[in-house]
């Protein structure tokens, strides 16, 4: 423990403390940008600077280690001038358009801006004109908009392990972006959306998927139906004033039938199926002897990251789709049949925490049923947006009750959203499967987990080695432990997003926090959400859900059917990393 | 099992595929490889950026940011002879600026071009440490001292009696 | 005053070289030549110049060596040979001037009169090396070898080379070592002037499993090549330095980075590395003392701000120069995050004379507070140009007027820049300022690695400011924002001054933000890069305020402010231009002669087309 005066108040933190962090401690709040605590610490925006007595110059605190006698000043009228003259440098470069930018009222430099009381620019200059790069079916860059944080790196090089960005060239035209400052659509980009989700400004956003919703919802020869994915109900809620992690499901199917949706259904149904497939696969592949491990595929980045960094282990990727892509695939067969709909006429939209599920709808392998299986994708926050437009409060709204028959979903279904939920709910069929006894306690505690877990389970005559990992940083740590033969396993589950769907690229962004591991654990609270209400549910195994076993028997026949295969069944591709020509992207205008 | 090393024509790859293979697992490799690379075919073209940085396993974006970030790196091709007009203090308090002028104006070429033919290139460089014969003309190696653009067409002859002599 | 000062603490300097220079200067019986082979030389023409001479010699059957060695410092006058024992320098040669040298000054002993170069001194002193004034008046301890020792470990050997390595790893203990180099008040050569001794002294009380040692060869300043010379001329000198450090220090490892605009110090030091590993100097076991040390070279890729220890780190690892907060400081955690100590070439250099000699005669030289010699690059508009070595303490006139000859062409002196692009400018005031480290931090200025440019009435300080800032927003890494931001806006202030368009209040807009960068930038490039502006704010406000109000350029350098002027040794002081000028920009009298007042003429150009003798020149329209 060190003793260091801060504003002539005494503080005690530990040893490799950074100034901001004890002055924290002493509810002082040091004004950051670029700083993300345990994530990205480049010392690059100088706005967190304080004078530390006998140091020739202004300091920032971000990356200071607190010193055993250190007197520090965080508001002497030099240090807030120059935060003041930082923010305005920025500005100095960068586009005024709040009015118009995704990040309005959510934007960290704008708050700087306010919070520093900015009202002129007593230096202005040339600005930077980057190209905009729209080219990319999830994630938009705006360079101009850029603060040179290097936010988005960290995140994609450490916890992804990608590396999509850099800082590229110097001087004034630095830029962070891509190589050659190119689109994302001439990288391996996995579209997971952490980048925008880290990203301070507007300079990253996710493709604007609202139009095209609304435009569905006013054309009235169109049936325009709606998917849920679990973890928005556990996170919409934020957007209207919810403590992080409130269950709102019926407020949701409520709103969404107000926006003008003509049936709203649960994607945990499709989670269901899903299961209902990946645990046949499982037992199949036990049986015949591999290959293993098996790797869930319900996360289209994670597919995307191993058909570009491991093209050796796309067969060891589950067949089975997507709840997104089954649940469309479904829709456009089984739920027009049903319902006796023109598949043609149908306009199936999903509402997910993913930015990538945007991706994953247009790979081309997606029309099953001979259509686009699903039309269109809102992430949690263009839902939002559209709520916000529509002037729909959802706290206001009754709690609503899903259609069916796509509607109902087990408890299985819904953890689905949190990490270890895909392997938990499978491992609750397959043990039943396996064994034929009935499992009683259905709560895999040892596969809940934020980072990277693994566990042997006990199934009858078989022990099953399982992992759950975090990020594909996680994963590609994982891949590597297996090719190195140090681990083993049967059966591993990959998310992209940290603590899993809960904290997607699609989700609100919370920027109250500086401190990774703090927002990380906000996006987790979110999964506490789909627990409980797991633990509410009648039926927590997919196999046990009704409207599933109504599926395979009036449509589907039995898992791993014919039919099954054909609509809920899909292969992958190895991927070239990098395009050897430029893909231009459009200037800006 | 990557289909990224078929980005360079079987040529090139023979001429690159060692230069990786020597560095290969070693730290710090990345500059010292491609200012080989760049001392083979001149200049960094995208395709052996790509071919660096799947071979070595390093992401694309990490590459260029420092062929981005050095001065001595070229993306773009450069004239067999590149002239480089030294714009250090002392050159440039030596008019520098003047002679780089008039040289492009003689040959017709901004900063950074190449000509047509491919033989020249003008270009700038920051002090070669031949301050005290300033304003200093690079070509390659050689230094050319007190230079002033009306000695260009003489050196220009030099050049290409040189490459005449060297074609035999 | 101060020159007598400095003579006594001269002395210990004069023992030095008798010491050191033993061999140096030959007996009558020992003749050889010198030719210059440093790389300015090298390039122009030194081999014809060499192949003719040694032709010659052999035509006539001598057998003198021609010992190619590193730059003599006088690039300018090149290739250049210099005749032992006499001493004589033959500069600019042709392969048939070199021809006649070996036939009349070799075989029959006439000195060729007709070939010795130079400029006004009497022909006597140019005769001899040590009787040159740009010689005589230079004491060259850490040069001592570059125009002497052939570039090789075996005449390296023969002066005494790696006898001071031999002497430390046999005889004493790393704290021993460290203890000479902190007596010897040595400070770091590359810019920062920090005690060598405490941080090698910090280096070792560093815990890691592996450490290195970093020779700093990146030498950025533009206008700086001390350190090219030194590795060009005197590798070994170098290398032993860092052996040293290594053993002093612990580490196990060491790296010479040199930049790759040095394509020939790169190709010594790599033949010096390979000639010390062949000898038992580096690798393991050392000379049989159990201590091992390798050293690598790796070469920098043109990024100024790769000096900066901790970008060249990064540099070294493999990525982008992009510098790092410190602390933690390299010797904390550097390469690699393990203890790393970076020193510059010069630096390094001085080590062996150190322990050869002594700390205590070393300390007797210089200053209180900066002892030993500095090499400076001395360029720009100064009569001999070259790598002028002189003790701590030495005025900037002994080094302009009585090293360096004076300002060419009878223009006035104006400024010296010292420091390069972190550096500032000193003016007239300041000729007679000591040169060390402090005195130059107290006026805003550094001794930086050494770049010394002369500049003189030609020079528009306003754009040598914009010149400057213009370098240094282009090598800005473009991490932080002061630096990619604020350098970009001060450049863009002083080029619309440059251009005429400068507001009143630029000047406080250019000192409140160059104090603000300074204050809050992450490296050292950033806090330096307002020094120029600063300085010459400072120093030369007038050249501001005349661009600024006026509209005028007083050197006549910025184009868009140029105004015509009338040369007062043609003017016949007739008064035609003052009639005819409409902006009544011309006043004068037959008695006090014309002057064209700046402010007020429109650059019309009239009086330059009437004026019956053309005294009036200059003042192009050049528009916007
Ligand atoms: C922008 C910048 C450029 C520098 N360039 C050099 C350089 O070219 N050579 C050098 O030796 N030191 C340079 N330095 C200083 C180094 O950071 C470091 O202090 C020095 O190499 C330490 O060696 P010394 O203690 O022997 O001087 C530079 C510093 C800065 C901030
Ligand atoms: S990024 Fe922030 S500051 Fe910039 S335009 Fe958008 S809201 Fe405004
Ligand atoms: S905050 Fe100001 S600029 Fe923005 S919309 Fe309101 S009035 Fe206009
Ligand atoms: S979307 Fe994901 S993979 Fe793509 S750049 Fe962003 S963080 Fe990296
Ligand atoms: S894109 Fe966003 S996260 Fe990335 S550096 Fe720019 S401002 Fe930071
Ligand atoms: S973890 Fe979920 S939210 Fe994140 S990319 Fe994968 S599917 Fe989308
Ligand atoms: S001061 Fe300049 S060079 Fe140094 S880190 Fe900041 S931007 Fe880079
Ligand atoms: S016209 Fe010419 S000579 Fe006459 S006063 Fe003017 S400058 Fe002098
Ligand atoms: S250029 Fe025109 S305005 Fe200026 S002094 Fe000559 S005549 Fe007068
Ligand atoms: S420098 Fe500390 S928050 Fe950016
Ligand atoms: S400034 Fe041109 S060679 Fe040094
Ligand atoms: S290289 Fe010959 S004198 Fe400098």
């Amino acid at each position: 423990m060190l003793k260091l005066w801060i504003d002539n108040q005494v503080v005690e933190v530990e040893e490799g403390t950074s100034v901001l962090e004890a002055a924290r401690k002493l509810g002082i709040d040091i004004p950051t940008l670029c700083y993300l605590k345990d994530l990205n610490a480049p010392a690059a925006c100088r706005v967190c600077l304080v004078q530390v007595e006998g140091r020739p110059t202004l300091d920032a605190s971000c990356i200071l280690p607190a010193q055993e006698g250190m007197r520090v000043h965080t508001n002497t009228s030099a240090v807030l001038a120059a935060r003041k003259q930082m923010i305005e440098l920025f500005l100095s470069d960068h586009p005024f358009e709040c009015l118009t930018c995704e990040r309005n009222l959510n934007c960290e430099l704008q708050r700087l801006a306010k919070r520093y009381g900015i009202r002129d620019l007593t230096v202005a200059g040339s600005r930077n004109h980057f190209a905009l790069d729209d080219l990319s079916p999830s994630v938009v860059r705006e360079p101009d908009k850029c603060v040179r944080c290097r936010r988005c790196v960290a995140v994609c090089e450490y916890f992804q392990s990608v590396g999509i960005y850099r800082m590229v060239e110097r001087s004034f035209k630095a830029i962070v972006g891509p190589a050659y400052n190119g689109s994302l659509m001439e990288t391996p980009c996995i579209y997971c959306g952490q980048c925008i989700t880290v990203c301070p400004t507007g300079a990253l956003r996710e493709q604007d998927s609202t139009a095209a919703v609304w435009e569905a919802l006013q054309d009235p020869d169109l049936h325009v139906i709606v998917q849920t994915a679990p973890a928005i109900r556990a996170s919409i809620g934020e957007e209207f004033g919810y403590p992080v992690g409130t269950l709102v499901t019926g407020q949701m199917v409520a709103a969404l039938r107000r926006l003008g949706f003509d049936r709203v259904f649960d994607d945990c149904f499709g989670a269901d199926v899903t299961v209902m497939e990946e645990a046949k696969e499982l037992m199949e592949r036990l049986e015949s002897g591999g290959p293993f491990p098996q790797f869930t595929s319900c996360c289209p980045s994670w597919v995307r990251f191993c058909e570009s960094f491991y093209p050796q282990f796309i067969n060891n990727l589950s067949e089975v789709k997507s709840p997104q892509q089954i649940f469309g695939a479904l829709a456009k067969t089984y739920y027009a049949q049903q319902a006796g709909i023109n598949p043609e006429n149908i306009f199936c939209v999903s509402v997910m925490p993913c930015v990538s599920k945007k991706y994953e709808l247009l790979r081309p392998e997606m029309k099953a049923s001979g259509f686009q299986d699903v039309d269109a994708e809102l992430t949690t926050r263009e839902f939002a947006q559209m709520l916000f437009q529509a002037g729909i409060d959802l706290k206001k709204l009754p709690e609503e009750e899903f259609d069916s028959p796509l509607g109902y979903a087990s408890g299985a279904g819904v953890i689905f959203g949190a990490t270890g939920g895909v392997m938990e709910a499978a491992l609750r069929t397959v043990y039943e499967w396996v064994t034929g006894k009935e499992l009683i306690d259905v709560e895999y505690h040892e596969v809940r987990a934020l980072e990277y877990k693994d566990a042997e389970i006990e199934m009858g005559k078989h022990r099953l080695k399982v992992a759950v990992a975090r990020g594909t940083g996680a994963a590609r740590r994982l891949i590597e432990a297996v090719l190195k033969q140090q681990k083993e396993y049967h059966f591993v589950e990959v998310m992209a997003c940290p603590a899993g769907c809960v904290g997607g690229g699609g989700q609100p962004i919370y920027i109250e926090t500086n401190d990774w591991n703090e927002q990380v654990a906000h996006r987790s609270r979110r999964a506490e959400g789909l627990y409980q209400q797991d633990r509410l549910k009648k039926h927590r195994k997919s196999h046990e859900n009704p409207a599933v076993i109504r599926l395979y028997e009036d449509f589907l026949g039995h898992p791993g059917s014919p039919l099954a295969h054909r609509l809920l069944h899909t292969g992958y591709n190895a991927r070239r990393l990098y395009s050897p020509e430029p893909i231009l992207t459009k200037a800006k205008t | 099992m990557t289909t990224e090393t078929s980005i360079l024509e079987g040529e090139l790859q023979a001429r690159l595929q060692p230069i990786v293979e020597r560095y290969r697992g070693k730290r710090g490799a990345v500059i010292p490889v491609l200012q080989e690379i760049q001392g083979v075919l001149g200049y960094l073209p995208r395709k052996a950026l790509i071919f660096v940085a799947t071979e070595l396993s390093i992401p694309l974006a990490e590459i260029y940011s420092v062929v981005s970030f050095y001065s001595q790196f070229s993306t773009v091709p450069v004239g067999r002879h590149r002239l480089e007009v030294c714009t250090g203090t002392a050159c440039y308090v030596k008019g520098s600026h003047q002679l780089l002028e008039e040289l492009g104006e003689k040959l017709n070429l901004e900063p950074g071009q190449v000509s047509p033919d491919g033989r020249l290139s003008l270009a700038t460089t920051r002090c070669v440490g031949a301050c005290s014969m300033a304003p200093v003309l690079k070509i390659g190696e050689e230094l050319y001292g007190e230079f002033t653009a009306d000695k260009i067409e003489q050196l220009l002859g030099s050049l290409a009696r040189r490459e005449e002599a060297d074609r035999e | 005053m101060f020159s007598k000062r400095r003579s006594e603490e001269m002395a210990p300097v004069d023992t030095l070289w008798e010491e050191l220079k033993h061999a140096h200067i030959a007996s009558p019986a020992e003749r050889w030549i010198l030719l210059c082979g440093g790389l300015p030389c090298s390039s122009t023409s030194c081999c014809e110049v060499k192949k003719a001479t040694q032709d010659e010699l052999d035509k006539h059957r001598l057998s003198l060596e021609i010992k190619e060695i590193g730059c003599i410092g006088d690039c300018s006058e090149g290739p250049t040979i210099i005749v032992y024992p006499e001493g004589v320098i033959y500069r600019k040669l042709k392969p048939d001037l070199a021809r006649e040298i070996i036939r009349e000054h070799v075989k029959a002993g006439n000195i060729v009169e007709r070939l010795l170069r130079g400029d006004p001194e009497p022909r006597e002193e140019l005769r001899r090396r040590e009787k040159m004034p740009f010689y005589r008046r230079q004491s060259r301890l850490v040069l001592r070898n570059c125009e002497v020792v052939k570039p090789d470990i075996e005449d390296y050997m023969k002066h005494r080379g790696y006898s001071a390595l031999a002497y430390v790893l046999s005889q004493m203990t790393p704290e021993q070592v460290i203890k000479q180099v902190k007596l010897s008040g040595l400070r770091g050569r590359g810019g920062g002037g920090f005690p060598t001794g405490l941080k090698w002294e910090h280096m070792l009380g560093s815990p890691g499993e592996e450490k290195y040692v970093i020779c700093n060869g990146d030498e950025g300043d533009p206008g700086a090549f001390m350190d090219r010379n030194l590795l060009e001329g005197d590798p070994h000198s170098v290398l032993e330095g860092m052996i040293i450090a290594g053993y002093a220090t612990g580490a196990g490892q060491g790296f010479i980075y040199v930049r790759a605009e040095y394509p020939l110090a790169v190709r010594r030091s790599m033949q010096a590395i390979e000639q010390a590993r062949e000898n038992n100097l580096l690798g393991e076991d050392i000379l049989q003392t159990g201590f091992s040390f390798d050293v690598e070279l790796r070469t920098g890729a043109g990024a100024f701000v790769c000096g900066e220890e901790t970008a060249l780190i990064s540099s070294l690892q493999g990525s982008r120069g992009d510098p790092e907060p410190r602390p933690p400081f390299p010797v904390q955690s550097g390469l690699w995050n393990l203890p790393t100590l970076i020193n510059n070439v010069e630096t390094l250099a001085n080590i062996p004379i150190i322990l050869l000699c002594g700390a205590d005669s070393f300390a007797k030289i210089g200053t209180a507070g900066s002892r030993g010699t500095k090499v400076f690059a001395l360029a720009g508009k100064v009569r001999h140009t070259g790598l002028v070595e002189v003790p701590f303490g030495t005025t900037l006139r002994e080094i302009i007027y009585k090293i360096g000859g004076g300002i060419p062409g009878d223009k006035t002196f104006k400024a010296a820049q010292t420091g390069g692009p972190s550096g500032g400018c000193l003016g007239e005031q300041h000729l007679d300022l000591p040169l060390d480290y402090d005195s130059l931090l107290d006026i805003g200025s550094m001794i930086g690695s050494g770049g010394l440019i002369i500049m003189d009435e030609d020079t528009c300080m306003v754009d040598i400011a914009r010149y400057y800032l213009d370098f240094t927003q282009d090598e800005s890494c473009g991490k932080c924002t002061p630096c990619r931001v604020g350098t970009k806006r001060l450049l863009e202030i002083l080029t619309r001054i440059t251009h005429g368009e400068g507001q009143e209040d630029d000047l406080e807009r250019l000192e409140y933000w160059g104090r603000l960068i300074k204050n809050t930038a992450l490296c050292g490039l950033g806090r330096s890069a307002a020094n120029p502006v600063l300085s010459t704010l400072r120093y030369f406000k007038s050249e501001y305020v005349a661009h600024i109000r006026d509209h005028y350029c007083p050197a006549g350098v910025c184009e868009r402010l140029n105004r015509p002027r009338i040369n007062q040794e043609i003017c016949r002081a007739c008064g035609l231009c003052a009639r005819i000028c409409e902006a009544a920009a011309i006043s004068g009298s037959k008695e006090t002669g014309y002057r064209i007042d700046p402010a007020l003429c429109t650059a019309c150009q009239r009086c330059l087309e009437e004026c019956p003798f053309e005294a009036i020149t200059g003042g192009e329209k050049v528009h916007a």
